[in-house]
């Protein structure tokens, strides 16, 4: 049975199409997936992203939800002193494969947030409360399919949100990037996230379900174009940000997925997946890839020769914003920034130089 | 969408144009130009090559999928429409307009034996 938002109704009126994406009947553009990909980069586009699930982690004293996500979590939590403050982490198995990414919000000690994929949700929540169960039994697990989602990203989106919900102005003016503050508005209480998925400015807005159509109108008389899947893909994919199920699974480690820098082994802290990566001797890199030859576009899984051995693509798709191919790759731990490796494109093999990801941030083309 | 009823149709959604003069111009519909989104690569084939029926001879690229054109019928590419190279978005933008490829077929009938309009309207409202 497939899952809908409850702002499916809004997107089949605007003449979406859509798509299956992590089970949830989803918008993939509303007419130009470029179009919308450019509307975020030059001024203010929204996503529904309510298929993500958010899972709140309520607990005191001996269930405390920090001490609990100090071991579930491969990046520590103790780097979240400040209420509100964001951290972007790996939920790992004890072989160190990633069962998802997420961001958790600190909000008080008795209290963080979570926010997971659409697709991993449910093995997310069975997976944590089978670890709750032995190192916090009184902590209380609570998915919130109360809520909607929704992202509002590009230069002048913070801007357009203060005009369509004035009441968010104050609290969020001064609010950093990766902190969230709750705001009591005419769309009832809102959790505002400085956070996104597209490499540019912006907020993530956490609606009640029954407010969430009401918002989004209002977000969109302010000018911020709907858009869908697709653009969220290619805006995600130039920023360098890793699409889980794609660019990283349960069957490789952070390290060959580009995200070493989520992973914190310098604390004294033991946690699921710790012992395998600390033994872990990485073969392969997340590398970023630009089609030099005409010829055809980067996708998944096609495969890729260098000096060092094979790799594959991971993701890949025609930049809007460079008007060029691009992707990400796992290739051979030996392969460096600025090599220039062939990837088969159909029956052909094309050239394509290896850069460091981000592509494309906050407007800016970063690789040449 | 737009079904032209002039035109003749495939179930792999491309359309067929009689020239006139013994060739036939083939694109893809405007069905399928929708259901691809944004195209960004065409690959059309060289004149002067032959094709066999079903034969892929043409690749249109959108940001999401690549997807094969098929020769509808055995013959001779006459000419590939060059000037989609440098704007394959011209397809999005009118998919009648915005033709691939030039045929000649070895057999000139066989353009009757396609689907018509109202015929391909029934294709895609299954689809």
């Amino acid at each position: 049975m497939q899952k809908i938002t409850p702002l499916h109704a809004v997107h089949r009126q605007a003449g979406a199409r859509m798509v299956d994406f992590g089970g949830f009947h989803m918008p993939v553009h509303y007419g130009s997936q470029v179009d919308e990909h450019h509307a975020v980069r030059r001024d203010a586009g929204m996503f529904d992203v309510s298929h993500m699930r958010i899972v709140d982690l309520h607990g005191s004293a001996a269930n405390a939800p920090r001490a609990f996500l100090r071991h579930a979590l491969a990046n520590n939590v103790d780097k979240l002193s400040v209420p509100g403050k964001a951290l972007y982490s790996c939920l790992l198995r004890e072989d160190a494969g990633v069962l998802d990414d997420l961001i958790v919000y600190f909000l008080r000690e008795d209290f963080f947030r979570l926010v997971v994929n659409a697709a991993t949700a449910d093995d997310d929540i069975a997976w944590l409360s089978t670890l709750a169960a032995e190192r916090a039994p009184g902590l209380r697990i609570a998915p919130r399919t109360d809520l909607a989602m929704i992202a509002v990203q590009g230069p002048n989106a913070r801007d357009k949100v203060w005009r369509a919900i004035p009441e968010s102005a104050a609290a969020t003016s001064a609010l950093k990037p990766f902190n969230a503050v709750t705001v009591a508005t005419g769309f009832g209480e809102l959790f505002i996230a400085r956070t996104g998925y597209t490499g540019e400015d912006g907020f993530e807005l956490v609606v009640p379900a029954q407010e969430a159509e009401a918002a989004w109108r209002a977000l969109e008389a302010q000018g911020i174009a709907p858009c869908g899947l697709g653009a969220r893909d290619t805006l995600r994919l130039e920023a360098g940000m890793n699409l889980y199920g794609q660019d990283m699974d349960r069957f490789v480690n952070p390290l060959e997925s580009g995200l070493a820098w989520t992973v914190d082994l310098v604390a004294e802290r033991d946690f699921v997946g710790k012992a395998a990566l600390v033994a872990a001797k990485p073969e392969r890199q997340l590398v970023g890839v630009v089609l030099q030859d005409a010829g055809g576009v980067l996708r998944a899984h096609q495969r890729i020769h260098t000096g060092q051995g094979e790799g594959e693509m991971t993701s890949g798709t025609f930049s809007p914003t460079m008007k060029r191919s691009i992707g990400l790759a796992r290739v051979p731990i030996g392969v460096r920034i600025g090599d220039v490796v062939h990837v088969e494109v159909r029956d052909r093999r094309l050239a394509a130089r290896v850069v460091k990801p981000p592509f494309v941030r906050q407007g800016k083309v970063l690789v040449d | 969408m737009n079904v032209p009823k002039e035109l003749r149709y495939t179930e792999s959604h491309e359309w067929i144009r009689e020239d006139g003069d013994g060739s036939v111009t083939i694109g893809i519909t405007d069905h399928a130009q929708s259901a691809l989104g944004d195209l960004v690569y065409v690959e059309l084939p060289k004149a002067g090559r032959k094709v066999a029926v079903g034969e892929a001879c043409a690749v249109v690229e959108s940001v999401k999928a690549a997807s094969d054109v098929y020769a509808p019928m055995a013959g001779e590419i006459v000419a590939g429409n060059d000037a989609l190279a440098g704007r394959p978005e011209a397809v999005n933008e009118n998919a009648y307009e915005a033709w691939l490829f030039k045929l000649r077929p070895s057999d000139a009938g066989a353009i009757a034996t396609f689907l018509d309009a109202a015929a391909y309207e029934r294709v895609i409202a299954e689809a």
